[in-house]
């Protein structure tokens, strides 16, 4: 019996192989956006958990040598006999094999965090000295490490292509290619502690190991996004399963009057469902490895623009996300079919198919979900008000768009009824009087189209703001034509001495990188000159803020840094200063101060001068004159124009991945209306048979099909403008300012609207054109089948 | 100065393997390959043997020092210099097998304030030399033109101290000539002591500086595998008793209930005599409760064939040291037949 069933359970799909494919690209498609952005997240994750364990020794401060060269043995010893207890950390690549490893030597006994796991071990003293010491390597590096002579262990938290050992076998293996760059320095200062000699310096810990902390709002923000397209692709499994289930509506009652339980035939439906999520789940898993493979260079390219996060830009294949991606599959399926088989489970045995009684009921329950979809708001609203922090912030978009989703069918209903209250014609009273039928069955179709509308609407408004803004602000901030970094102060001085008269002007840049609130920040000393005066985009200040910033009576702080530290004009900083103005800084993750030269020279006294911003109108000729007399290296002269080049296209890279899912959402939306349409064109022709009876004829039908569609969408992309318009509001005002610190003005482009608009529209007119053509083909003895079956 | 093999042994694999160092006490069955085995008879070679035994698995340099302050508040210091090696040799680069640790403490009637250092040899960072005598670990330090005249600093992150040694008194060797026997199976250790150190100096604590003087005992050991693998735990009594004499003496505990006991009798001229098992007695009086732990703070103390009968009370009976291998070290105070002061040490507790 279980095999005649199942057989006649799969003859429906032998027999709309369309129908299957949909379902599974569906379900494949919804699984691969999420996989995908969750693929990105663990690779980025997985890059810098590596990179802030052992090599910055999580929130360890270090020693450094002032002219950066790397430090003997006899100098760590000196800095331990002076009291201070740092511990090495030897560092060089070598070639293992064929491939290029960096290998990472650290002293256990001065390690001043706790060892990585791998090293406390059972065995011990092995890692020190024996026959087979240890080195830890990421799990994928192992196979290429056959030839090292080590006892190999695997640590996923490596990165790729780091080697992580005890100090004295890197040195082994690196003779003259390793070196001490750096001295982890404990955070325990012993009482008799002796003053760092000039040569040393130390580094509080700097960005790298704060990176977890300050990439997490972008992360965030990608499973926000992922989880959304996870959503409008559950739409189109949800009207696929329906439509399955619908047509296989006449099969259920003959299975169950042959002698199939119901629980029997529950149990088989959902062994389908669950052959179909497993074949869809691996599928978009697969997919969703290429859709991350794709954008991850691009990902990679912003994180390290916007917080100097090192990701490397090569995809793995992590557990963790390719068994999310399969549990989101049978989850999403599940969810999908849940109402299906809830209506097969209390369907008589018996049973015939009564549309306009579900539609009756439909407007019971529309009512309740905008009742519900009200007190969303409310929540989402009062959220806002109470609430801090990006969690609020995700909170209330989920309520904003949850509670538009589902406020949708009672509002188009409302129009429809108010049409077909005002329209006298008889075929045009039908049409919405149809319409208003067909609603319940369109509008989880309709409610991924607003879904999707208002996602890109929202985020592109975000965007196109953002990149207004910043070009703007570019502009004023990068106001000297060159940037000259030296490497001594000698240096530093012949150049100045070579650019005297040459240049409108010199301007000296001194910044030293500090802690404020616990959070990486820096200082900077400037000159009085008109270029700040004339170009600083002030966001606030006092009146005369230059004169009073160069007079030393205050300081100037950038806008993520007076966020976070809830600063006004007017207060006192923990420096003791007084603040007298906040200026923007987009795209910069860590807080600026900026003061006087003769405040900052008189406070870090210590701070070498080596940088210059240069004022010229003859950028390339002062450019090349540098490079022929100093030979700078690459960071040593850097033009404005290349900075604003490669800023701006920073700036492009970390959208062009929500541009790509902003298309990707909305064509899973198309398909979402194809697959609801189909579902209901079956359904439908009880419906239609009288009104083709009555003398329309079935192209008029049909047009007339297409031309509700187009009007249930433009409806829904009306709707969905105020509704993507909130979205970026909530994005720009609230979103950002917790994620990344600032807050940008908004502007609206109707203009992108209107065009989204249209493509909607197109979309729509594509995904109803085939039902539509079906429409027209039904040939009239299944139009006439309609009246002898319902007698 | 019995608790130091398990000490030392157990400190680099602590350091290395932090949870399992319960193995540590089996480690000390392991067999020492390579390393040289204490000998009955051996000639002390001097200033040479003041210095580091890199083919011994195991030595040490420690320093206990019974000091008074002005207002006549008893307070204890120690500086100690462990070397443990993994190999019977010595480099000059990381690739070193001996490791140093070095432990300093100072206790007050209140207060016990605790460091630790950790270094591998080879580089620099720690070591010993002869002539002229220097023994440090990173800025801690203990040395001197002879053995008899040495200058001491130690600073942790609440405490620091310089002090100043005088001899005044000669070496004393304990056991057969400095064969110190540490079980009936025949393990043993080369052991000496300097008991005679006056000492004076600055305690600097967070109560401020403190003025002390008094008196220090420095002890030598070195051996490979010293213990059997069934002696468990120890308890070492150093005093410096009314009128010049001193004495030492410990109990090693084995797993199966049985004990061994040693005892040196030092008088003032340096003649010493040397008691084997079982003249040597210590029963608990009374026991601390500290970090987890019961541990015995009084105690009753004799060594009959010098009519000793006295008792020995902690003067801070939390002295724990909680470093990579926790023991408990602090000085005490002696009342009875005799009356005086000096350091206790326990460990296995």
């Amino acid at each position: 019996m279980t095999r005649l069933s199942l057989q006649a359970l799969w003859s429906h799909w032998r027999r709309n192989p369309w129908q299957l494919l949909t379902l599974l690209a569906g379900l494949a498609l919804s699984t691969a956006l999420w996989s995908g952005v969750q693929a990105i997240n663990a690779e980025a994750r997985a890059s810098y958990a590596s990179a802030a364990d052992v090599l910055d020794a999580g929130d360890v401060a270090r020693v450094l040598k002032v002219d950066g060269s790397v430090f003997s043995i006899e100098e760590f010893v000196l800095l331990r006999r002076s009291g201070w207890l740092v511990s090495p950390v030897l560092e060089g690549e070598t070639e293992i094999g064929e491939t290029q490893f960096r290998i990472v030597g650290i002293e256990p006994l001065t390690f001043p965090a706790a060892l990585p796991q791998g090293l406390q071990d059972a065995q011990g003293s092995v890692s020190l000295v024996s026959d087979a010491p240890i080195a830890l390597a990421h799990p994928d590096d192992l196979p290429l490490l056959k030839g090292l002579d080590m006892q190999l262990r695997a640590d996923a938290t490596r990165p790729r292509g780091n080697l992580l050992m005890d100090i004295g076998q890197a040195e082994r293996l690196l003779g003259a290619q390793g070196g001490i760059q750096r001295l982890l320095l404990s955070p325990e200062i012993p009482l008799d502690q002796n003053r760092l000699p000039d040569e040393f310096r130390v580094a509080q810990v700097d960005v790298q190991a704060d990176v977890a902390r300050l990439t997490e709002s972008f992360h965030l923000n990608l499973t926000a996004f992922g989880l959304l397209s996870f959503a409008v692709g559950i739409f189109i499994v949800y009207g696929a399963v329906g439509l399955a289930f619908e047509q296989r509506r006449g099969m259920f009652r003959t299975l169950r009057a042959l002698g199939v339980s119901l629980r029997h035939l529950m149990l088989l439906l959902s062994i389908e469902l669950c052959i179909f999520a497993l074949l869809a789940g691996i599928a978009g898993v697969a997919l969703g490895y290429l859709i991350a493979a794709a954008l991850l260079p691009d990902v990679a390219a912003t994180l390290r623009g916007l917080y100097g996060a090192e990701v490397t830009g090569q995809l793995q294949l992590r557990a963790s996300w390719w068994l999310s991606g399969l549990g989101m599959a049978f989850g999403g399926a599940a969810v999908a079919a849940f109402a299906a088989l809830y209506k097969l489970a209390n369907m008589p045995v018996l049973s015939f198919n009564h549309p306009r009684s579900m539609s009756l009921g439909a407007e019971h329950v529309s009512r309740r979900l905008a009742v519900l979809s009200v007190i969303l708001f409310i929540a989402g609203t009062t959220v806002t008000l109470v609430g801090e922090g990006l969690i609020a912030g995700f909170f209330m978009l989920a309520c904003l768009l949850i509670g538009s989703a589902i406020a949708l069918p009672w509002l188009l209903e409302r129009v429809l009824k108010f049409a077909q209250q005002h329209s006298t014609a008889p075929l045009a009273q039908w049409f919405w009087a149809d319409s208003r039928q067909q609603l319940p069955g369109l509008s989880m179709a309709l409610m991924a189209l607003m879904l999707a509308m208002a996602a890109n609407i929202g985020v592109s408004t975000m965007v196109s703001s953002f990149r207004l803004t910043f070009v703007d602000y570019l502009d004023q901030r990068l106001s000297s034509e060159l940037y000259i970094a030296a490497r001594t102060e000698k240096e530093a001085a012949d150049i100045a001495k070579f650019l005297d008269g040459k240049v409108d002007a010199l301007l000296p840049i001194m910044s030293v990188d500090v802690r404020i609130g616990g959070l990486p920040a820096e200082v900077y000393g400037i000159i009085d000159h008109a270029t700040y005066r004339e170009n600083w985009p002030l966001l606030m200040a006092e009146p005369n803020v230059w004169d009073a910033v160069a007079a030393g009576k205050g300081v100037l702080v950038s806008e993520q840094l007076a966020r976070r530290q809830d600063w006004q004009v007017g207060d006192m900083v923990p420096s003791g200063d007084r603040l007298i103005g906040i200026y923007s800084d987009y795209g910069n993750s860590i807080g600026q101060l900026i003061m006087s030269d003769a405040l900052f020279s008189a406070r870090y006294p210590d701070v070498p001068r080596l940088r210059f911003g240069v004022r010229t109108d003859q950028p390339d000729a002062i450019s090349s004159a540098l490079q022929n007399t100093f030979n700078l290296d690459e960071d040593g002269l850097i033009n404005q124009e290349d900075l604003k080049a490669f800023s701006l296209d920073i700036f492009e890279r970390t959208f062009s991945v929500t541009g790509a899912l902003n298309v990707l959402t909305l064509s899973v939306a198309a398909l979402a209306i194809l697959i609801s349409l189909l579902t209901l064109a079956t359904m439908r022709l009880p419906q239609l048979a009288p009104v083709w009876a009555l003398g329309v004829t079935r192209t008029t039908l049909s047009r007339i099909e297409l031309l509700r569609a187009l009007c249930l969408a433009s409806m829904t992309a009306v709707i969905s403008v105020p509704v993507g318009l909130i979205l970026a509001w909530v994005l720009l005002a609230v979103i950002n300012v917790e994620a990344f610190g600032w807050r940008l003005p908004m502007y609206v482009f109707p203009a992108d609207y209107l065009r989204l608009g249209g493509l909607t529209l197109v979309a729509a007119f594509l995904a109803a054109l085939w039902p539509a053509i079906r429409l027209a083909r039904t040939d009239a003895q299944s139009l006439l089948k309609v009246f002898s079956n319902e007698r | 100065m019995n608790v130091k093999p398990i000490v030392i042994l157990c400190f680099y694999i602590s350091v290395l393997c932090g949870p399992v160092f319960a193995q540590g006490f089996a480690n000390l069955g392991r067999a020492t390959e390579g390393f040289t085995i204490p000998k009955l008879g051996y000639s002390f070679d001097f200033p040479a043997d003041h210095g580091p035994h890199p083919d011994f698995q195991i030595e040490w340099w420690y320093l206990t020092a019974n000091l008074k302050d002005a207002q006549g508040r008893d307070l204890g210091l120690q500086w100690t210099l462990f070397r443990s090696a993994m190999a019977p040799t010595e480099a000059n680069d990381w690739s070193s097998p001996q490791l140093w640790m070095g432990h300093a403490a100072v206790t007050t009637p209140d207060n016990h304030y605790v460091s630790e250092r950790l270094s591998r040899g080879g580089i620099g960072q720690a070591g010993v030399t002869a002539a002229p005598f220097d023994a440090w670990i990173d800025d801690w330090q203990m040395a001197g033109k002879s053995f008899d005249a040495l200058t001491l600093r130690a600073s942790g992150v609440d405490f620091s101290y310089e002090m100043e040694l005088t001899a005044e008194g000669p070496l004393i060797f304990h056991g057969e000539q400095g064969y110190s026997q540490k079980s009936d199976s025949g393990r043993a250790s080369y052991y000496y002591s300097q008991p005679f150190y006056k000492i004076s100096g600055v305690l600097s604590l967070p109560e401020g500086e403190v003025d002390v003087t008094g008196t220090a005992w420095l002890d030598r050991e070195w051996a490979s595998q010293p213990l059997a693998a069934t002696q468990v735990s120890w308890d070492w009594f150093s005093m410096v008793l009314d009128g010049g004499i001193r004495m030492m003496g410990f109990t090693l505990h084995d797993s199966d209930g049985s004990d061994y006991t040693q005892a040196t009798w030092i008088m003032p001229d340096g003649h010493t005599i040397d008691y084997p098992d079982g003249a040597f007695e210590a029963d608990i009086l009374e026991r601390t409760e500290i970090a987890g732990r019961s541990v015995p703070t009084k105690w009753h103390v004799r060594l009959k064939e010098q009519g000793v009968d006295v008792v020995v009370t902690a003067i801070n009976p939390l002295a724990w040291m909680e470093t990579s291998v926790p023991y408990w070290e602090g000085p005490v105070r002696i009342s009875g037949s005799h009356s005086g002061r000096g350091y206790l040490e326990m460990t296995g507790y």
